[in-house]
């Protein structure tokens, strides 16, 4: 590196979170955060904004999760722009009829009358030792929903592109943050920018194989793709970002290419998002396939709290690699 | 108070019971698709708050909100036509007897879940309070969404926040099937009580005494003295759903339906119209009749309008990026 150059920034996730969330609050008087304790910051995402935009603008809440999701649909419904710390995934189980009944249907049962800009923000998935009630990943349903956008960044990087435009959109978004990036850093880029939703990236090239992971996957999708080029495989890593919608053109686009697919997703793999790329895949793209696509998903158990247990049930690099050697392997036609 | 203040209320009464009337008429020909939940008995809950009210107030209703929508200014012929499922309906027919709102009447949701709609009118009076406007919000609810959590849940927000929201309870004596008696412990406008929310119980079949008891918390709200629940008394004439019978049986005696039609909400009215203030009845049978024809041609609207395209299905999902400039 010379002297020219500038100095690369490197940012926690939810340091690069926080200056995605402070973007929007500057450029955007009518956006709030509600949440519990997000003065200080449970997860650590609002953490010190308060300081910048003081007590109105950063609500704290009591811990009703009914009333803050519903509140703010009422909120968004005349005006207001609330973005909501709901701090796990899990706790969005308290609230679901006001998700799903309430902000994802308003706008399409009145015939369109409405925009909800609203997001809700919470940590997902596995965390290391948060146990059953701590750890859900409950993107799947959120997916099959409808009426709601669903986005899990991968990266510092992302993370921060995708809350601001996720602020910026006028419907209801539920942004999820991968509990295992807590510990990522990666550079991030100074000032606002913004990565638009339903469109997926191809975070490494390859011919072989195509593996679509989502959130701390696609950082053990891109290991198990450097371990694997020296032996000649050519792995394709795909993060689709946002879930709902979901950017399936460059998923088939990638699969085209390659033909062959493993999907890589935290969540219990009944009714997965690994579930149901396959399911489209096979679908729409049986002739193209070599072979099975193959789905490396969460096994179906509530979340144990041991890590031995964790380990066993969630997905790692060793899974992912060894359902692509195995993809890469298998008969297939001829 | 004017001529007009005092026979616009009579007026919005009449025009929900006719238009009841004629939804009972339609179902029973089996012209009427979905759930329907009527509103005749308890006419002078929705017209007496909804005369307190600004049109940039707003309301949340409920599955049986049929009332509070004419009352606070919605036409019948849009809403016929989305009863009927036509694409000339305040919904273009994506939402039907429970989810018709107009967010330019600042009716911003009727809902099909009970009790969900009580979050949403605390949130919208945190938000115009945060948007610096003055509006009120009412939440409309039931006797029996006084036992779903979110009362709790909304009364304790709009009172740490001190907002500008009144909980309007209908109890009409039944949720569902079953007497309100046994169902819920104590009387619901004390419910806020232990949170500093006043309450107060009020002849739900008096349109003047809802008048009053809402422009009371109407004011409180207005000036930052925060949330009032308030409890009307009333009683619904009907079922609670239209084609229950079957099922349902006769679960409530026949005396004590004859005690509340000898209460009924329009007749009361109308005495003290012409015994009180001096009304000439002839002016009061020319709404009436207006009225009635207003609901006739609203039907015939109705069912001229054309049917939603099936392509219309997938449409309105979403909203563009750029229609939410300020």
């Amino acid at each position: 590196m010379t002297a020219t150059e500038p100095q690369e920034r490197r940012q926690y996730f939810m340091t690069a979170m926080r200056e995605g969330l402070q973007e929007a609050l500057r450029e955007d008087p009518r956006v709030v955060i509600l949440g519990e304790d997000v003065d200080r910051g449970v997860i650590g995402a609002t953490s010190r904004l308060i300081r910048e935009f003081g007590p109105d603008r950063i609500r704290n809440t009591p811990i009703s999760e009914a009333a803050l999701v519903g509140s703010c649909v009422g909120a968004a419904a005349v005006g207001a722009r609330p973005v909501v710390d709901l701090m796990y995934s899990s706790f969005l189980y308290v609230a679901m009829d006001q998700l799903a009944n309430q902000a994802a249907k308003l706008r399409y049962m009145s015939g369109g009358q409405v925009s909800l800009p609203i997001v809700y923000f919470a940590n997902t998935g596995p965390s290391g030792g948060a146990a059953a009630q701590h750890s859900e990943a409950p993107h799947p349903m959120l997916m099959n929903l409808a009426g709601v956008k669903v986005v899990m960044p991968s990266s510092p990087h992302d993370a921060k592109g995708l809350i601001l435009s996720a602020i910026r959109d006028p419907n209801p978004v539920v942004y999820l943050q991968d509990g295992m990036l807590a510990g990522v850093k990666d550079a991030v880029p100074d000032g606002a920018y913004s990565i638009p939703l339903g469109t997926a990236e191809v975070k490494r090239e390859g011919a072989d194989i195509t593996v679509v992971a989502v959130g701390v996957l696609v950082r053990e999708a891109l290991k198990v793709a450097e371990e694997l080029a020296p032996q000649g495989i050519s792995v394709e890593v795909v993060d689709p970002r946002t879930l709902a919608p979901l950017d399936m053109d460059t998923i088939y686009d990638s699969v085209a290419k390659t033909r062959r697919l493993v999907v890589a997703d935290n969540a219990r793999i009944t009714c997965s998002l690994a579930s149901e790329i396959t399911a489209a895949v096979s679908e729409n793209m049986f002739d193209t396939l070599l072979t099975a696509p193959r789905r490396v998903a969460m096994r179906n158990v509530p979340m144990p709290f041991a890590p031995e247990l964790e380990s066993t049930v969630t997905v790692n690099a060793r899974n992912i690699r060894e359902a692509v050697l195995n993809t890469i392997n298998s008969g297939g036609k001829r | 108070m004017t001529t007009s203040n005092l026979l616009q209320p009579y007026r919005l009464m009449v025009r929900i019971r006719r238009f009841e009337e004629k939804l009972d008429r339609l179902f029973k020909e089996g012209a009427l698709p979905g759930f329907v939940h009527l509103y005749i008995g308890e006419e002078a809950v929705a017209v007496g708050v909804c005369s307190e009210l600004r049109t940039d107030d707003r309301i949340t209703s409920t599955h049986r909100g049929h009332g509070h929508l004419i009352a606070k200014g919605a036409e019948v012929d849009r809403m016929m036509a989305e009863l009927l499922g036509k694409a000339t309906g305040y919904c273009h027919g994506k939402g039907g007897s429970m989810h018709i709102v107009d967010f330019d009447l600042g009716i911003i949701g009727t809902n099909g879940i009970v009790g969900a709609g009580m979050p949403i009118a605390t949130g919208a009076a945190w938000g115009d309070k945060f948007l610096g406007r003055d509006s009120v919000s009412v939440a409309f609810f039931g006797d029996g969404a006084a036992n779903q959590g979110l009362l709790l849940e909304s009364l304790n927000l709009a009172a740490v926040w001190n907002l500008p929201v009144i909980f309007v309870c209908e109890n009409n004596q039944y949720a569902e099937w079953t007497r309100v008696d046994q169902l819920t412990a104590g009387s619901i406008h004390e419910r806020g009580h232990a949170l500093g929310v006043p309450g107060v119980s009020v002849d739900g079949n008096d349109v003047l005494a809802m008048r009053e008891a809402v422009a009371t918390a109407v004011e409180r709200a207005r000036h930052g003295e925060g949330p009032t629940i308030i409890e009307a008394q009333t009683y619904r004439w009907s079922g609670h759903n239209l084609g229950e019978e079957a099922f349902a049986g006769n679960y409530r005696p026949k005396d004590e339906q004859e005690h509340w039609r000898a209460q009924d909400p329009i007749v009361r009215y109308r005495e003290h119209l012409v015994s009180t203030v001096g009304i000439d009845p002839a002016v009061l049978d020319a709404i009436d009749a207006e009225e009635t024809q207003r609901v006739e041609d609203a039907t015939e609207f109705a069912h001229n309008s054309p049917s939603p395209q099936p392509h219309e299905a997938f449409e309105g999902l979403f909203a563009e990026y750029q229609e939410l400039s300020a």
